[in-house]
């Protein structure tokens, strides 16, 4: 393992199956009253949220205190990337009070890459920009893994912003990495120019690809495109790439439906898709907290000979 | 003050080996055995007439002598900027970097978008005096695109202005940019555009391609350069106008400016030292020193511009120099600044790019960087190493391999991509009008 998160493409094969086989045996004790290991006693872990999200920050903090470290929140939300302490500013304050690991979210693709450079401790990206989201990606195979049983060869169709997604974009390295044989489906301006040199497929015809996958991840809509010629209107956007009843109808019996969330229900998946027994959108934030340990125990505690250093 | 100076042994344009006189600030006498001559040992020569006895000696035995270089793009920042860049440091790095004249942008602030500042920034290049300046005036008020700046009143001003740009900027507005063109006709100008459709560049940080689609960072297409590069040919055809395009960054403008040539038009155009030797591939580790506008392109692209430059198609080399302060490069990839230092390294990259791979020899190298940059520029006085012409020189030494120190630079900022890579060659000397400015590798004054 690399002593950062920053990119599911860093991760080999070895290294994504080690996580998610940690996280397995993690999950088993949040089934026990006493859900604390003490594996990270003593490790401070900072969370450094550029961002809301505070279904992302509380998933690594949960992740973290069940582990026994000591957790800081820096919330530098509202501060954009052009006001305020500079991100090396902050770094070099963090470095300071001796953090082991920094949880960063930003807006700013890249900025986990430049936070790297400045501060001794692991970097973890909680997700960066349109760039990456690696434990988003890792606690979706996870999932996918417990749901179906394997990944080698599984069928997985991503639908919706692609471009600007860096959910599509840990996903697509890190199931590729694991074998599956991922699908994007969306309309063709909501797909990078450079598309074809990912290691994937991609369809424009959402119903053509459904009968073929085991797995369909529905991507939010974000506010912002909906008024910028992406597609003509959110309307026809729902109509062409949306998850309705009628469409899940095309899916084979044993596929199932994620979403990292927040979904905009009615737009990109239906309400009744996403309360509906294939929906696996619940269970991705449980698996969430079990695979951001596996990260934080393997990154930081994971391995002996950095053990108890620092 | 400029004194009387013998450079022995040099090879002019890379030719064989000469001995040349300056006197007078002028270029007296170029030829073999002027050393013998100076020395009283052939009393029937011109130079033996005592002129070349008191001469200071120079020698230049192993060196390429090349006519001073002229940058069409350089960013002074001065006034407005003087924590990246003045005209004093701007002007050291420059004759450090073998140039005798640079033309200063127009995006300072205030911009240089009238008679007052365009005489401001040429008065601060005449006390510098390492190298001239020539201003370069805004074509819109305050680079705002909607309205023209008193072209004639910086044309007729102490400056003499005849380069107009907006760069940074584009002049997107299609009858705007009809109507400079046409104007500068008046006074023999001509109009350097920054080619960038805003609108298909919105947010912009990197080359749209593979490397825009894994980094996630908003693309920047070669169309919107290439549609702007076509229009305003067509533009410059119609109104018989000068058009120069600023720093050709796609294969494709490449094409379009081949074909415009082809049909006799005056267009002509520069890319820059770094888009002749960096790819995209440097953005992958979001170190904002490669962040530049245009963005860093693809191979096939840099395959295209050295072919394009080799050709004549692209008439020159010009720096783009951008000096940014640290502050403003250590930051977040969309928050930092585009732009790169390129004075102190320009002919050792082009060495690099173009000598080393057989598809320029010197001569082609004055041409691109001296000679052909001047007579865009409407300098006289620059881009010709010919006995009578003002003693503008360069003395390069092509043999030594060395990495690139930025610490070592003039420039008061550090943003070099080349930092830390080898490069061929080094300067030795550059003379301005017989007076040398660099000497030994270091200022001489």
């Amino acid at each position: 393992m690399n002593r950062h998160l920053i990119s599911a493409g860093d991760l080999s094969q070895d290294d994504a199956l080690l996580i998610l086989d940690t996280a397995e045996e993690l999950a088993s004790t949040a089934e026990r009253p006493m859900k604390k290991l003490p594996t990270l006693r003593g490790r401070t872990v900072v969370n450094l949220f550029y961002e809301d999200s505070t279904r992302t920050r509380i998933s690594f903090e949960a992740a973290a205190k069940r582990l026994s470290a000591d957790v800081i929140n820096f919330s530098a939300k509202g501060s954009s990337v052009a006001k305020g302490e500079s991100l090396k500013d902050t770094a070099l304050t963090l470095e300071a009070m001796g953090a082991d690991a920094v949880v960063i979210r930003h807006s700013a693709s890249g900025a986990p890459h430049r936070l790297a450079g400045w501060v001794q401790g692991s970097v973890v990206n909680a997700g960066d920009g349109a760039h990456e989201h690696p434990t988003q990606a890792l606690l979706d195979a996870f999932t996918m893994r417990r749901r179906l049983g394997r990944l080698d060869g599984l069928r997985v169709t991503i639908v919706g912003d692609v471009l600007h997604s860096r959910v599509a974009r840990s996903n697509v390295l890190l199931l590729s990495t694991l074998g599956a044989d991922v699908t994007l489906v969306a309309p063709p301006t909501l797909l990078p120019v450079a598309v074809g040199t990912w290691p994937c497929s991609v369809a424009y015809d959402l119903d053509a690809a459904l009968p073929k996958a085991d797995v369909v991840m529905m991507l939010r809509v974000q506010q912002e495109r909906m008024n910028a010629a992406y597609f003509p209107s959110v309307r026809e956007y729902s109509r062409r790439y949306g998850l309705d009843v009628a469409r899940m109808g095309l899916l084979p019996d044993h596929s199932i439906v994620m979403h990292p969330g927040p979904m905009n229900r009615g737009v990109e998946i239906a309400a009744e898709v996403a309360d509906s027994a294939r929906s696996t959108i619940v269970e991705q934030v449980a698996n969430g907290v079990s695979v951001r340990m596996a990260v934080l125990y393997l990154l930081l505690g994971g391995a002996s000979e950095t053990g108890g250093q620092r | 003050m400029t004194g009387t100076w013998l450079i022995t042994g040099a090879r002019p344009l890379g030719g064989e080996p000469a001995d040349v006189l300056i006197r007078d600030g002028v270029i007296a006498e170029i030829g073999p055995g002027l050393a013998a001559t100076a020395t009283g040992a052939d009393a029937g020569a011109d130079a033996g007439e005592g002129a070349g006895a008191g001469a200071q000696r120079l020698d230049g035995g192993g060196l390429i002598l090349l006519p001073g270089l002229v940058d069409l793009h350089t960013h002074l920042r001065e006034p407005g900027r003087e924590d990246a860049e003045t005209v004093a440091t701007g002007t050291a790095a420059a004759a450090l970097g073998g140039y005798t004249a640079v033309h200063a942008m127009a995006n300072t602030d205030p911009v240089a978008d009238t008679a007052g500042v365009v005489e401001q920034i040429w008065r601060l290049g005449r006390q510098a005096g390492r190298c001239d300046v020539q201003p370069v005036g805004a074509v819109t008020v305050g680079l705002g695109g909607s309205r023209l700046a008193e072209l004639g009143a910086m044309a007729d001003s102490a400056a003499g202005v005849r380069l107009f740009s907006d760069d940074g900027r584009c002049v997107h507005d299609a009858v705007l940019m009809r109507r400079a063109l046409e104007y500068v006709r008046a006074f023999g100008g001509v109009i350097a555009q920054h080619a960038q459709e805003p609108r298909l560049t919105d947010g912009a940080q990197v080359n749209e391609g593979e490397m825009s689609a894994r980094l996630g960072l908003t693309g920047w297409p070669a169309v919107a350069e290439e549609a702007i590069v076509a229009r305003d040919c067509l533009l410059a055809a119609h109104v018989g106008s000068a058009l120069h395009v600023c720093h050709v960054s796609t294969a494709g403008s490449v094409e379009i400016i081949r074909w415009a040539k082809s049909k006799g038009w005056q267009v002509t155009a520069e890319v820059t030292p770094h888009h002749l030797l960096l790819t995209e591939e440097h953005a992958a580790g979001y170190d904002p020193v490669f962040k530049v506008n245009p963005p860093l392109r693809t191979a096939e692209d840099v395959a295209a511009l050295r072919a394009g430059l080799a050709d004549g198609t692209i008439d020159c080399v010009a720096t783009d120099h951008a000096p940014h302060p640290l502050e403003d490069k250590e930051t977040e990839w969309q928050a930092a600044a585009f732009g790169m230092t390129g004075l102190e390294t320009a002919l050792r990259v082009v060495h690099q790019a173009m000598v080393e791979t057989g598809l320029l020899d010197w001569a082609g190298v004055a041409d691109r960087m001296s000679s052909r940059p001047a007579a865009i520029g409407r300098l006289s006085g620059h881009g010709r190493l010919a006995v009578g012409e003002p003693a503008n020189l360069v003395l390069y030494d092509p043999a030594p391999r060395e990495a690139v120190d930025p610490a070592a630079h003039a420039s008061k900022s550090r943003n070099t991509p080349f930092a830390g890579m080898v490069l061929p060659g080094r300067v030795i000397a550059t003379f301005l009008r017989g007076r040398p400015t660099v000497l030994d590798e270091k200022l001489a004054w």
